[in-house]
């Protein structure tokens, strides 16, 4: 079997211009107007040209009516009607008055009301410039406040989640936050209290807002009565510049603009992409800035000398990398010399490194990803989009917790299943986010995968919805503590018997698939991560590159991955933290990152979208191109690269999956263009893995993330860092009593690897018969526990 | 005798005919065991001997119009259900909160096998599959007769299974309130039914009987209009017409307080009695205390325009009441009297509004408690001129266009009549509206009079009403 040529997906944005039995026609202020059938007039007029001021709706969200700002007069054959136009579609000939006497009356008597118990302390008000009660105050207002009374007052402003602050004095009850946490986000932890004029927004008490997705709120707060920590304070709006940017914190690839003032950082706003995240961010990737901007950031480049690491030039560091390269390749040939790496970087990144690793060093061992993902060769099946996925009949998980490691895709799969009733089977080691939504969850141990997909395809309800229509299926690797086999035997097996199935890869980190796509892959007989771990552990490694790889936290297997680390006679580590992994290098060269470099990504979709520049880099760091261009010259090749564009031009060019992802294309497709599979990339032959039955003394290990863990952009984030739950072991309530150990008390854990020590939490979404322990939690250590030559991982559970 | 000790509040005297309080004259009016003795269940009985669609075309035919406020013809709003959804159901109104009305909590209370009676007879008749008595929380002597007596319907085979060996069959749940006058609202009331705040769904759709409770079709009727039913399948719809007019039949229950030598309920005439009739008349409220004369009265609950002695030989007919600028409402009849004070007694009703409003649009939350405010210290003698008109603009914010008022000879005024726009979602902002309109329409000069004590006001008075925030 060949690689398949995907065509781009059909119909992913059918924007076409309606055809005639949707055509209504209206006039909007006289002027006669084509709408769609059932489009609300407050659309239907913005697409007149005709701006209705408005509070509560917000075209992503349910309309609630609630506002009663956008008050029109529309005329449906009997007469002038006081309209809400955010609820009423329009009608044949509707007449439609946006700023008739009466219009402006109830538009202008609404902003009067809604000011009367506004604070306007629009002068420390962070929302003060870009505010929609400011903004149409102006436009709509009717010019002067005639309220003498005392205002309503509240405490100001108090904190309802770690990261959101609630001002209820400012707040005009227009249910966008509320409507956002029950509607969209699913966590419906904040709503109205009281009555009347006494109506507040409030959390449930001791309960904060703790959902993933809280800054959406502080986004679509019409007022300043949301603010998020991490901006509160820092910047007026006039002052931000901004330049629209990709998301690269999982590989969704939401869109998002990039605010900086004085060559800072400042905050994401998401923007809306109809394909991707519609507008919406979660809280990781909104303010990772922090850690773009963190005290940790590598500066200057770094050698290793007597006492350690100590900061040089880039002229000394850069020469130094190209003796360790080159006495590699004297020594023991290229392929001695193996780069991990280039997921967390552009496109372009990922190509000028894999250019350089494999013409210019010449060695096949090239990889990135960190053996905590799926085969490449997934890229290889029938590819699914985002869209196919929400418009699905029949959704299949086969793959992490959506809701912490991809939170957006989860987003788009509950409102898929919400408001769509698309149905979810998830086939899942432990209950997630998902779970609630599934129309089956079914819980397997791990080794068991694949017969549970078999069970379930037998079962006639379940095999007729799949017949049904429609099925996408998003695979990822939902334990890294089992073998990624397992999980491509169950989709193999699946996709067998639902040959219609198109498949989302779910590869975690931000632009693991641009970098896969072009190029950052073994050649012919080269290594794979695990593999040049081994090989560096059994001192076959001269010289180990990392590109934003950090073994020590990522790889599953620690064990394997700090043998490696000590195997390997040279490391140079690119990066843009010092991390426990780049403390070991020989030379440290210090890498740009998000919001300071331009180029392009890939997200999980194969879609390809513009990154921006917004601020120079930390200190004396580039772009990681740059690096592997200057590293090409030292070895005397020169690569032809002298601006990011040139790359892109190059990727155009000479990779054919993106020959259509010119810089023309991507300046006028906001919303990306696909790419497609190379065709190099093979899909995966069969497998087969045998997995033993485990010990009834033993509990299956279930590892995997959450979306707070002690990662780079997280740990240096401070309005984030704390967030991570911390490592513990989570059985179920009935399994710790099984157990003989205390909940809450510390246990050892023990694997044929190692013994960890770790406190017991009773969890009732853990299967029986297994432990789930969160990975890269701070201070955590349960890669310790991993094999990863182990299919699933069994341990014991003892008190201390 | 015209009282009972049993029936506080219930005046049953003149010679008129009695369809929802005949009862009333017993003690236990409420048992089964009177209601049986009192022809009860028989209608239940010949309805059930007629074919679904016939019940209802007699309804219909009848036009009995709603008693809950808005005087929509019961038979009228059955017929608006889409004729191939179902289940529906039927959801009764016994949130009974309009100030100044007091008439359900007596039907209930004295006669709820009645209410039962008419509810399964609207069950049949429209093809509910259940019914939700929704009855308010401030009424626990009306919650436990209407509860014991559905048990005694259950027992006796009235509700349930194959109701009286027939292939019909409807529950009925009781459902008591939580104590908010805005559940009053029909679809206030659906949520408040469904487990949510008690808040007025968005129109459109503009009728729960297209989608109501649970999103299927539902019918809310008031107590007073289902209490109706059995008399009529009894008697029959001739018998029904022939009392009062055609457009406005049978009788009605009106709640007359104030300064009336006589407040109480009455069953009247529906159509032909006037307020005159009901205000000086001696089997009524026989004249106003203490001989004083009439100043204005509220003819239909707390928030319909006001009326002044100009307007006192209008009937109970709706469409003339509503041509001559307020409402019929709910039956609730407010008298004042020269020694009023029209600032003070608008202000009453204005804050009962701003309080009970549910808070979830604009104008009704800000505006109302705004008016509230302003009419607080303009009646505490704060006010300056300009903020007369600023009530009114304030108002116009709720209500844009004119407001319906009544006419009146010695100010020069002609009739605005019913009905009016609205910024809301429901009635509530209006109301808080309509007491202070009136008021401001009908007697400006009592509001002066109380301004133009101070000239100027110190800025520091403005702030001496203190502020309610968070105080309800």
């Amino acid at each position: 079997m060949t690689a398949t040529d995907n065509s781009p997906a059909p119909g992913a944005d059918s924007d076409a211009p309606p055809p005639d039995p949707n055509a209504v026609q209206v006039t909007v202020n006289g002027v006669p107007h084509t709408a769609r059938k059932g489009q609300l007039i407050i659309e239907a007029a913005a697409d007149a040209g005709q701006y209705i001021p408005r509070f509560c709706y917000h075209e992503r969200m349910t309309p609630v009516g609630k506002c009663r700002m956008c008050l029109v007069e529309a005329d449906g054959g009997r007469g002038p009607a006081v309209t809400v136009s955010c609820m009423v579609p329009v009608a044949p000939d509707m007449k439609i008055e946006t700023e008739s006497p009466m219009a402006k009356r109830m538009q202008e008597g609404v902003l009067e009301l809604l000011l009367a118990n506004h604070p306007l302390d629009c002068p420390v008000c962070d929302k003060g410039g870009e505010c929609p009660l400011q903004d149409q105050t102006m436009s709509h207002g009717p010019g002067e406040s005639r309220f003498v009374e005392e205002k309503r007052h509240y405490e100001k402003p108090i904190p309802i989640s770690d990261l959101v602050f609630l001002d209820r004095e400012r707040c005009i009850l227009c249910d966008r936050c509320t409507r956002f946490a029950d509607e969209v986000a699913g966590d419906a932890l904040i709503h109205f209290i009281g009555r009347g004029n006494s109506t507040q927004v409030m959390t449930f008490p001791d309960e904060p807002f703790a959902s993933y997705f809280s800054g959406n709120t502080v986004q679509i707060c019409p007022v300043g009565a949301l603010t998020a920590k991490p901006y509160r304070f820092k910047a007026r709006p006039w002052d931000l510049d901004e330049v629209e940017s990709t998301c690269t914190t999982c590989s969704v690839g939401c869109r998002t603009v990039v605010q900086s003032s004085r060559d800072q950082l400042l905050r994401y706003q998401g923007v809306d992409s109809d394909p991707v995240n519609w507008g919406w961010l979660c809280d990781r990737g909104r303010f990772g800035f922090e850690s773009v901007n963190s005290d940790h950031r590598l500066t200057e480049p770094l050698v290793r000398s007597a006492t350690g690491l100590v900061p040089t030039s880039w002229n000394a560091a850069l020469a130094a990398t190209v003796t360790l390269i080159e006495d590699a390749k004297a020594a023991a040939g290229p392929e001695s010399i193996a780069v991990i790496g280039g997921a967390r970087g552009t496109n372009e990144d990922a190509f000028a490194w894999a250019r350089l690793a494999h013409d210019v060093i010449d060695t096949p061992n090239v990889y990135s990803q960190m053996g905590d993902g799926l085969p490449v060769g997934i890229l290889g099946m029938p590819r699914a989009t985002i869209n196919d996925v929400a418009s699905a009949t029949t959704i299949v998980l086969l793959a992490p917790d959506l809701k912490e490691e991809l939170p957006i895709l989860y987003l788009r799969v509950r409102d898929a299943v919400e408001k769509r009733r698309a149905k979810v089977i998830e086939f899942t080691p432990k209950q997630g986010g998902v779970t609630r939504y599934a129309w089956k969850s079914i819980a397997y141990e791990p080794g068991t995968q694949v017969d549970a997909v078999s069970a379930a395809l037998a079962d006639p309800a379940i095999a007729a919805q799949l017949a049904s229509g429609s099925v996408a299926v998003v695979a990822g690797r939902a334990n890294l503590a089992e073998t990624s086999a397992a999980t491509v035997q169950a989709l193999q097996t699946l996709l067998a018997a639902v040959p219609q199935a198109t498949v989302l890869p779910a590869f975690r980190r931000g632009n693991v698939v641009g970098a896969l796509q072009v190029g950052m892959r073994p050649r012919s007989g080269g290594l794979d991560t695990r593999g040049t771990l081994q090989a560096a552990a059994d001192g076959k490694i001269e010289c180990l590159i990392l590109v934003g790889a950090d073994p020590l936290a990522d790889f599953p297997d620690s064990d394997l991955a700090r043998r490696a680390l000590f195997g390997a006679r040279r490391i140079i580590s690119v990066d843009t933290h010092l991390s426990a992994t780049s403390d070991r290098a020989d030379v440290v060269l210090p890498a740009a990152a998000f919001g300071e470099k331009s180029g392009t990504t890939t997200n999980l979709e194969g879609r390809v979208t513009t990154l921006g520049r917004k601020v120079t880099p930390a200190g004396t760091s580039r772009p990681d191109w740059m690096i592997a261009a200057a590293i090409a010259q030292g070895l005397g090749v020169d690569l032809g690269y002298r601006s990011v564009d040139d790359i892109t031009d190059a990727i155009a060019a000479m990779v054919a999956s993106y020959d259509g992802v010119t810089r023309e294309a991507l300046a006028s497709s906001p919303d990306g263009i696909m790419s497609h599979t190379p065709a190099s990339i093979d899909p995966i032959n069969p497998v087969s893995v045998e997995i033993g039955v485990r010990n009834s003394y033993d509990f299956r290990l279930v590892v995997s993330r959450k979306l707070y863990d002690a990662a780079v952009g997280t740990a240096t984030s401070p309005s984030m860092a704390h967030l991570a739950p911390g490592q513990s072991a989570h059985l179920h309530p009935l399994d710790v009593e099984r157990a003989g150990v205390v909940a809450g008390a510390e246990v050892k854990v023990i694997s044929p690897r190692a013994t960890a020590v770790m406190r017991i939490e009773a969890d009732p979404t853990v299967l029986r018969g297994t432990v789930w322990v969160p990975f890269n939690q701070p201070g955590g250590n349960v890669g310790d526990l991993i094999d990863c030559t182990a299919p699933v991982t069994d341990v014991r559970i003892e008190n201390l | 005798m015209s009282t009972y000790r049993w029936a506080a509040g219930y005046i049953d005297d003149g010679d008129r005919p009695k369809i929802v309080t005949s009862r009333f004259e017993y003690e236990d009016s409420y048992t089964l065991e009177r209601y049986h003795a009192t022809g009860g269940y028989d209608g239940l009985k010949r309805a059930l001997a007629k074919a679904p669609n016939e019940v209802h075309d007699e309804v219909r035919g009848a036009t009995i119009l709603g008693r809950g406020g808005a005087g929509f013809p019961a038979g009228t709003k059955w017929g608006l259900m889409p004729a191939d959804k179902y289940p529906r159901y039927l959801v009764v109104n016994g949130d009974e909160s309009e100030p100044g009305t007091y008439k359900d909590r007596l039907l209930m209370e004295r006669d709820p096998h009645q209410l039962i009676e008419g509810c399964l007879i609207a069950a049949y008749a429209a093809g509910l599959a259940q019914v939700f008595l929704y009855i308010r929380g401030e009424m626990p002597l009306a919650h436990e007769r209407v509860g014991q007596a559905l048990n005694e319907a259950y027992a006796a085979g009235y509700i349930g299974k194959n109701i009286l060996g027939t292939n019909f069959s409807v529950d009925i749940v009781l459902h008591w309130g939580a104590g908010a006058y805005v559940v009053g609202e029909e679809t206030a009331l659906i949520e408040s039914l469904e487990g949510k705040r008690g808040e007025p769904r968005l129109k459109p759709p503009f009728f729960p009987a297209a989608i109501g409770l649970y999103g299927q079709p539902t019918i809310v009727n008031n107590v007073e209009t289902l209490s109706n039913l059995p008399w009529l399948l009894v008697n029959g719809m001739e018998a029904y017409t022939a009392i009062g007019t055609q457009t406005s039949p049978g009788t009605r229950m009106v709640a007359v307080s104030g300064h009336v030598n006589r407040p109480g309920v009455y069953e009247i005439i529906n159509g032909t009695t006037t307020f005159r009739d009901l205000f000086y008349g001696e089997e009524f409220c026989q004249g106003i205390r203490n001989g004083n004369e009439l100043k204005a009265f509220v003819p239909g609950g707390g928030s319909a325009p006001w009326f002044t002695p100009d307007q006192l030989d209008l009937p109970f007919e709706g469409r003339l009441v509503g041509a001559a600028g307020s409402m019929l409402g709910s039956g609730a009849i407010m008298v004042m009297d020269h020694t009023t004070d029209i600032p003070a007694a608008a202000l009453t009703l204005t804050r009962f509004y701003a309080h009970e409003s549910c808070g979830q649009c604009t104008p009704c939350r800000e505006g109302g408690t705004w008016l509230e405010r302003v009419l607080a210290r303009v009646v505490a003698g704060n006010g300056t001129p300009a903020d007369l008109d600023q009530l009114m603009e304030i108002g116009e914010s709720i209500c844009p266009g004119d407001f319906p008022h009544a006419a009146n000879e010695a100010l020069g005024l002609a009739a605005t009549p019913f009905p009016y726009k609205m910024t809301t979602i429901c009635f509530v902002g209006p109301s808080a509206y309509a007491p202070v309109h009136s008021a401001l329409t009908l007697f400006r000069s009592e509001f002066e009079a109380k301004i133009t004590r101070r000239n100027s006001i110190p800025v520091a008075a403005i702030h001496s009403t203190p502020a309610p925030a968070g105080a309800h």
